[in-house]
C-alpha cells in the first residue's frame, strides 16, 4: 500500500478532527464536494457539521478562524489556492498574528495554503507566498516537502498555539508517495539532511527539495558529493543545521521556488555569511523563480522557475569557484 | 457608584423605565467625563498616540452595553467608550491603556481604544474596523459547535466601514451561517473628512439589509429612549434565533475623528439640524421633564463621575511605563519556536 502527499494531508486532518473534538475545518467547497483537491474528502459524512463550507470570502473566512480560536477552538482553514489568501491578508497578518502579542490569548489556527506551480495554472493558481508570510511577527510558516512531513507536521500545526501557514505543495500532491505514514518526526522548527555530502550545501524547502535532490543524483555522476537541508519550517528557520552544514561543505547553495527579492533564500545567506563568513570557501548562491508573474505556458512555466538542471548549473558554477 | 455587573447578571430590561434610564445616562456621563479628561491629558502632552471620543454617540453605545449580558460578545468601534462601560470594561482599563500603564490590558503593547478582553467577549478592535465583524462571527460559530446557545455577539461600526470589502463578506456569512449578531452602524455623516454623500450611494444604509438577507433597523441615534427600545429589541431578536440583525444610527459625531482633528470640514448645517442634537443633554431633558431627577442630583451624579475619573487617571498615572529592558519581545505563544536568532535583545 502507497500513501499520497494530498492522502496524508487529507488523513492527517481526519485524526486531527478524530482525536481534538476543538478541531473543526472552515473553507470553500470542503464540505461534501471534498475540497477542489480533494483534500477533505469523506471527512463531511466522516464528521457532521465539523467540516463547513464557506462563502467565497477570504477575509470573513479567516477572521471567523481568529474568532473560533478565542472561543478554544483550533479551526483548520482551507483557502482554495495559495494566491488567494492575499484577499484574507489583513486577518493574517494584523488579526492573527497580531492577537496572542496584543492580548497574550493565542490564535491557534491552521491556514491550509495550496502551493507552487503546476503547468498551465497561470499568474493566480501557482503562487509561493511564504516568503510574504514568513516576513511577518506571530506566524509560523511550514513548507512540508515529503509525504511523511505533510503528515506530521499538519498534526503539529494543528497542536500549536500559534497561526500556522501551512505551505503545501500542489505539485507534490498525487506524484509523491510513501509506502506508510509516519509514525515519529523531528520536532517542528528542525531541519533535515536529506542528502549527505561534502562539497556544497543546498539548503531548499518544499517542491524544490525534490529538483534539488535530482541535481544531486545527476553531479554524483560527475563525482561531486552535494549535501541537501530540507528547511521543513521556513519560520522558525533552523539556522543551526544550516550552518553545521556548511561548515562541513564550504559552500551554499539556496533554492527556493517563490520570488528572488528578499525572502527564505536570501535570509538564510544572509545568517550564514554573518555567522559563518569564514566558513565559506566561496560567496553563497541563491536560486529563484523568475521575478515576474508565474507564467501560464508550460514552455514558459518550465523556464520561470529553478529545475534539477538549472541548479545542477548553478552548483557546478559554484562548485568552480 | 454605578456597576456594570449588575445590569449584566440581572438584564436591565427587567428593570423598571425610570431605573434603565437612569443607569444609561449615568454611564453616558461618566463616559463624556472620562472623555473630556482624556480630551485635557491629550492637550496637555500627557497621553503618547491620539484620543478618539465618543461625544454624540453616548446614546446610541449604551443601549448596546446594556442590551447585552454577561457572556455576551461586544466588538466596539473607536466611540463606544459608553458602550464598553456599560457592558463590563473596567474604566481603569481605559485609563491604563491610553496613559500606556503595563498594568493595563494591553501592557503598553497597543494604545486607546486598541483594548479589551478577549476571553470576556470584550474585543480589542484591530485599526481595519471592518475586520472585526468576521471575529464575532467566529466566536458565535465556535459556541453553535460547542452546543452553546442563547448568547449574542454585536459589532459596532461606522459609515466608513460599510463600504469595506471586510463588511461586505462578513455580513453576508453572519446571514449564511444565521448567526446572532448584531451590527450597529454609527452613522455620523462623517468617515474622518469624507462625507456620506462621498461613501456610499443609497438612500439609506438600513435599505441595505434586505439585500443581505438580514432584518434592518433604524434610530435616531440622538435619543436615548429609542436607542435603548430598538438596541433591546434587535438583540432580542438575534437571540431568539431570528438571525443577523442590521441596526443603523443616525447621528452627528460632536468631536474630531480624533483630538487631532479641528472637524473644520462639518456642515454646520448639520450641526443646526436636528442630527446635530447632543444626545446627552437630551437625556437630561428627559429626565427633568419626567421628573426622574432634578438639578442638585444631576449635580450630584456629575461629581461622583469626576471623582470616579480622577482616581482612575491618578492611578494609572502612578504606575509608570512599561520597561523595554524587561519586555518580553516574542509575538509566539509557543515560546521555543520563536527563532533565537531574531532576537535582538
Amino acid at each position: 500500500m502507497s500513501i499520497t502527499y494530498l492522502e496524508a494531508i487529507r488523513e492527517a486532518q481526519a485524526r486531527a478532527l478524530a482525536e481534538d473534538p476543538r478541531v473543526f475545518i472552515y473553507g470553500q467547497d470542503v464540505g461534501v464536494f471534498g475540497g477542489a483537491f480533494k483534500a477533505t474528502k469523506n471527512l463531511y459524512e466522516q464528521f457532521p457539521g465539523r467540516v463547513i463550507d464557506a462563502p467565497i470570502s477570504e477575509d470573513a473566512i479567516i477572521g471567523a478562524a481568529v474568532g473560533a480560536a478565542i472561543e478554544g477552538l483550533r479551526p483548520i482553514v482551507e483557502i482554495q489556492f495559495a494566491d488567494f489568501s492575499t484577499t484574507g491578508f489583513n486577518q493574517i497578518i494584523n488579526q492573527a498574528a497580531t492577537l496572542f502579542w496584543r492580548t497574550q490569548v493565542p490564535c491557534p489556527i491552521v491556514i491550509r495554503l495550496p502551493s507552487g506551480g503546476t503547468s498551465g495554472s497561470g499568474p493566480f493558481h501557482s503562487q509561493c507566498l511564504e516568503n510574504l508570510y514568513a516576513h511577518c511577527p506571530g506566524l509560523i510558516v511550514m513548507t512540508p516537502a515529503t509525504v511523511e512531513d505533510a503528515y506530521s507536521m499538519l498534526l503539529e500545526a494543528v497542536a500549536i498555539d500559534d497561526p500556522v501557514i501551512f505551505c503545501e505543495h500542489k505539485l507534490l500532491y498525487y506524484h509523491l508517495k510513501a509506502e506508510a505514514l509516519p509514525t515519529e518526526a523531528l520536532p517542528v522548527g528542525k531541519a533535515r539532511l536529506a542528502r549527505e555530502g561534502r562539497d556544497m550545501t543546498i539548503v531548499t524547502y518544499g517542491a524544490m527539495l525534490h529538483e534539488s535532490l535530482a541535481a544531486a543524483t545527476e553531479l554524483a555522476a560527475e563525482g561531486y558529493e552535494i549535501e541537501v537541508v530540507d528547511l521543513r519550517t521556513v519560520k522558525p528557520l533552523d539556522t543551526d543545521t544550516v550552518m553545521a552544514s556548511v561548515a562541513r561543505t564550504g559552500r551554499l547553495l539556496c533554492v527556493g521556488e517563490s520570488w528572488p527579492w528578499g525572502g527564505v533564500t536570501a535570509e538564510v545567506i544572509a545568517r550564514v555569511v554573518t555567522e559563518g563568513f569564514a566558513l565559506l570557501d566561496a560567496p553563497p548562491q541563491r536560486l529563484n523563480a523568475k521575478d515576474t508573474p508565474v507564467p501560464y505556458h508550460p514552455a514558459l512555466w518550465a523556464a520561470h522557475r529553478p529545475t534539477s538542471q538549472t541548479i545542477a548549473a548553478a552548483a557546478r558554477k559554484l562548485l568552480r569557484l | 457608584m454605578i456597576h456594570a455587573a449588575a445590569n449584566r447578571e440581572i438584564g436591565i430590561d427587567r428593570l423598571p423605565e425610570r431605573e434603565q434610564f437612569v443607569r444609561a445616562y449615568r454611564w453616558m456621563l461618566l463616559a463624556r467625563t472620562l472623555d473630556d479628561k482624556l480630551a485635557s491629558l491629550y492637550r496637555a502632552g500627557k497621553i503618547h498616540g491620539g484620543v478618539f471620543l465618543g461625544r454624540g454617540q453616548e446614546a446610541l453605545s449604551v443601549s448596546i452595553g446594556l442590551a447585552l449580558r454577561k457572556g455576551d460578545i461586544f466588538a466596539p468601534l473607536i466611540r463606544d467608550l459608553a458602550g464598553r462601560l456599560a457592558f463590563g470594561e473596567p474604566l481603569l482599563d481605559a485609563v491604563r491603556t491610553y496613559l500606556g500603564s503595563p498594568l493595563g490590558p494591553m501592557r503598553g503593547r497597543d494604545g486607546n481604544v486598541h483594548r479589551g478582553r478577549p476571553r470576556e467577549g470584550l474585543l480589542p478592535m484591530i485599526s481595519h474596523l471592518g475586520a472585526m465583524i468576521a471575529v464575532v462571527n467566529g466566536m458565535l460559530m465556535a459556541r453553535r459547535l460547542k452546543g452553546i446557545s442563547g448568547t449574542v455577539g454585536v459589532a459596532s461600526i461606522g459609515d466608513g466601514a460599510t463600504s469595506t470589502g471586510a463588511c461586505h463578506e462578513a455580513l453576508n456569512q453572519a446571514a449564511v451561517e444565521r448567526l446572532p449578531l448584531v451590527l450597529v452602524v454609527a452613522n455620523n455623516q462623517y468617515a474622518y473628512s469624507t462625507p456620506t454623500s462621498r461613501q456610499f450611494a443609497c438612500a439609506d444604509l438600513v435599505d441595505r439589509a434586505p439585500g443581505y438577507g438580514v432584518e434592518g433597523h433604524s434610530v435616531d441615534g440622538t435619543e436615548l429612549t429609542e436607542c435603548l427600545q430598538v438596541l433591546r429589541r434587535a438583540v432580542a431578536q438575534a437571540r431568539a434565533g431570528r438571525g443577523p440583525q442590521l441596526v443603523v444610527a443616525r447621528l452627528l459625531r460632536l468631536c474630531g475623528h480624533g483630538e487631532h482633528d479641528d472637524a473644520s470640514y462639518v456642515d454646520p448645517k448639520l450641526k443646526d439640524s436636528p442630527l446635530g442634537r447632543d444626545c446627552l443633554k437630551v437625556a437630561e431633558n428627559r429626565l427633568l421633564q419626567e421628573g426622574w431627577a432634578d438639578a442638585t442630583l444631576l449635580e450630584a451624579w456629575r461629581a461622583e463621575a469626576v471623582q470616579q475619573v480622577e482616581e482612575a487617571v491618578a492611578t494609572a498615572q502612578r504606575e509608570g511605563a512599561p520597561d523595554p529592558y524587561k519586555e518580553d519581545w516574542r509575538a509566539l505563544a509557543t515560546r521555543h519556536l520563536c527563532e533565537p536568532y531574531l532576537d535582538v535583545t
